[in-house]
């Protein structure tokens, strides 16, 4: 079946009428807001009812029934009390996503934070340090199910007597080495996916730390330079200091982001070959097994596990401002 | 001694930049130029030998977006999907956050602290906590909220409420943020002049808040677009509102050895927000600067 421009008329069409509705709705809104002399009260409740509205339809009672749903059984209307949370810390399977979240959230910022410390300070005061910036932060617009496509390329396997189609397995090729499934290989497969994640999130890292290299104030080398202090020292002493907020901020948020990392695993191995981590098992578990109680389960931890982080990020990034 | 060292240091740097520079960008390249091989060549010969025996070509475009057959990729029809889903996800949220945002900064009214802290702090609920409920409540109704199960086009609304809500926490937080920091006298002056709050949140506000709008847009759109969790809960496996993401990936999944089809597949779905990046740079990064924390 070609592709038909008058079927997607339909889609188009709606798109259109849920514009115009919203665009109603706002316009509405704002009429009331002009009509007389609308009270303080009154015009504080017209701007934020949309939004309220919308948080706690959408999130916070539906967040409430996640926790609710975490201590019922399969299909979520029988009561099992703290059966989910013992599966999670007993059932192989799910212990393996733990296992696996805990690498991952530890080796993604460590990982992506470094190289982008290096990379920022290398460029930092080049000409090209816009195009440079640019270079490495383009894997955070293509998505992460692309970045996903790009890398199962990269580790594409073909038999030894074949000519290899993936680069690493060639420059293995190169090296003597036997072409390998870096996917499929317990435990190091873990690694090739936590490669995909930090390729997508040093240039973060990059852009924020050499925003905050270039603060540092000018005088404050100069002057450690005229009292003939090292390049090196230099770095540790004046601008690692200086930059030590913005570091906090940019490995709290990979942190956050790596906790929630879902697409690489589900797009490169769909969590076979023991690759799971806590968001796509709780994927699976509610929308693939109809395990609605250990789904809830499994966000319940998220949840838990991120919080504190997400309140520590909120502080740490008022203190970098 | 010292410029000796100091040149060195200055060399060591240049080179482990270009030796990162180099690294993140070959993946990528290597998709692209296998994106323009025949399909028989992309299987059998590393991308690499494409400098001695240029062989380019289209097809691998024209099947992916519009080629028949099971495992073809129909993108064009997911390309359509996926911009009639982003739009007004990111119109919505921008709009009804700015009104909130204005609200909380420069209305004052009793509870209003409390409030403010409130938003903020949904900002830790991770949108994995609100999936399950938020399905179930689409497909049967909860409490006093009826079932929202619309068949055909009027599915998207569904996505345009999931991602306006889970937008929304961050996008307060980033423009309250932004707004309470305006000079207060401009706003004062314009309320002795009898401005209504409609006439300021237009007139005076917007102008001067579209800095942070434009940042806020541009990082919503990419997110959006290149969202899979939500999207994959949402359209439940149908092909009839699946954004590109959702095929891509099952693409990745079923087909995956079709490198024919990927590799062409994830240049079509990254080419919007590569056009995006690209064009509007500077306001990605100032939104990255200011947070991209969201979900």
């Amino acid at each position: 079946m070609p592709f038909d421009v008058v079927a997607q008329q339909p889609k188009l069409l709606y798109l259109l009428q849920g514009v115009a509705a919203f665009a109603a709705v706002v316009s509405l809104l704002l009429l009331a807001l002009h009509r007389g002399r609308v009270r303080r009260r009154a015009a504080a409740l017209l701007l934020l009812a949309p939004a309220l509205l919308l948080l706690t339809v959408g999130l916070l009672l539906p967040g409430l029934r996640t926790l609710g749903l975490s201590f019922t059984g399969t299909g979520g209307d029988t009561w099992a009390g703290f059966d989910n949370y013992v599966w999670m810390v007993t059932d192989p399977g799910a212990l393996v996503a733990l296992r696996n979240t805990l690498a991952w959230v530890v080796l993604v910022p460590l990982l992506a934070a470094s190289v982008g410390l290096l990379y920022a300070a290398a460029v930092v005061r080049s000409r090209l340090r816009v195009f440079a910036l640019s270079l490495v932060l383009m894997p955070m617009a293509i998505s992460f199910v692309g970045a996903g496509v790009v890398w199962k390329f990269v580790y594409a396997y073909r038999p030894a007597e074949a000519a290899q189609i993936g680069l690493l397995n060639q420059l293995a090729v190169a090296f003597g080495g036997e072409p390998r499934q870096w996917l499929v290989d317990s435990p190091w497969n873990i690694l090739f996916l936590i490669v995909v994640m930090v390729w997508t999130q040093a240039g973060f890292a990059a852009v924020l730390l050499a925003g905050a290299i270039s603060a540092v104030p000018g005088e404050l080398t100069e002057a450690a330079l005229l009292d003939g202090a090292s390049r090196r020292q230099i770095f540790w002493r004046i601008t690692m200091p200086s930059i030590r907020p913005t570091l906090l901020v940019v490995v709290l948020v990979q942190a956050i982001g790596t906790f929630k990392a879902f697409d690489i695993v589900k797009t490169m191995t769909g969590g076979q070959f023991g690759t799971g981590v806590i968001a796509h098992e709780m994927y699976d578990q509610a929308f693939r097994y109809g395990e609605t109680g250990r789904g809830a389960a499994l966000a319940v931890l998220l949840f838990v596990l991120v919080t504190p982080l997400v309140a520590h990020q909120l502080r740490a990034r008022r203190r970098a401002a | 001694m010292n410029g000796v060292r100091e040149q060195l240091a200055s060399r060591t740097f240049a080179s482990i930049a270009m030796v990162i520079g180099v690294l993140w960008t070959t993946p990528t390249l290597g998709l692209l130029i296998s994106s323009f091989r025949p399909e028989q060549e992309i299987k059998t010969t590393g991308w690499w030998t494409v400098f001695g025996t240029p062989h380019l070509t289209l097809d691998n475009y024209g099947e992916v977006l519009s080629g028949g057959g099971n495992g073809a990729g129909r993108l064009a029809e997911h390309f359509v999907n996926s911009v009639v889903i982003t739009l007004p996800s990111v119109l919505f949220p921008l709009v009804l956050a700015f009104f909130a945002a204005y609200a909380l900064a420069w209305i004052e009214f009793r509870g209003r602290d409390a409030l403010v802290v409130g938003i903020f702090a949904l900002q830790v609920v991770p949108l994995q906590m609100a999936l399950v409920p938020l399905l179930k409540l689409f497909s049967q109704g909860w409490l006093f909220l009826p079932a929202w199960n619309p068949t055909g086009p009027a599915r998207f609304g569904q996505f345009w409420f999931a991602h306006t809500v889970f937008a929304l926490p961050f996008a307060v937080f980033l423009l309250h943020h932004f707004l309470a920091g305006l000079p207060r006298a401009l706003i004062e002056a314009a309320r002795v002049d009898g401005a209504s709050h409609g006439t300021l949140l237009l007139r005076i506000v917007l102008p001067l808040a579209r800095p942070a709008l434009s940042s806020l847009a541009v990082i919503q759109f990419i997110w959006v677009w290149n969202d899979l969790v939500v999207a994959l809960t949402l359209s439940g496996g149908t092909a009839e509102t699946a954004p590109m993401t959702v095929r891509l990936a099952s693409l990745a999944g079923t087909y995956g050895n079709e490198w024919q089809r990927l590799t062409a597949g994830a240049f079509v779905a990254a080419f919007v927000p590569l056009l995006v990046f690209f064009s509007l740079r500077r306001y990605f990064a100032r939104g990255l600067l200011a947070g991209s924390v969201k979900g």
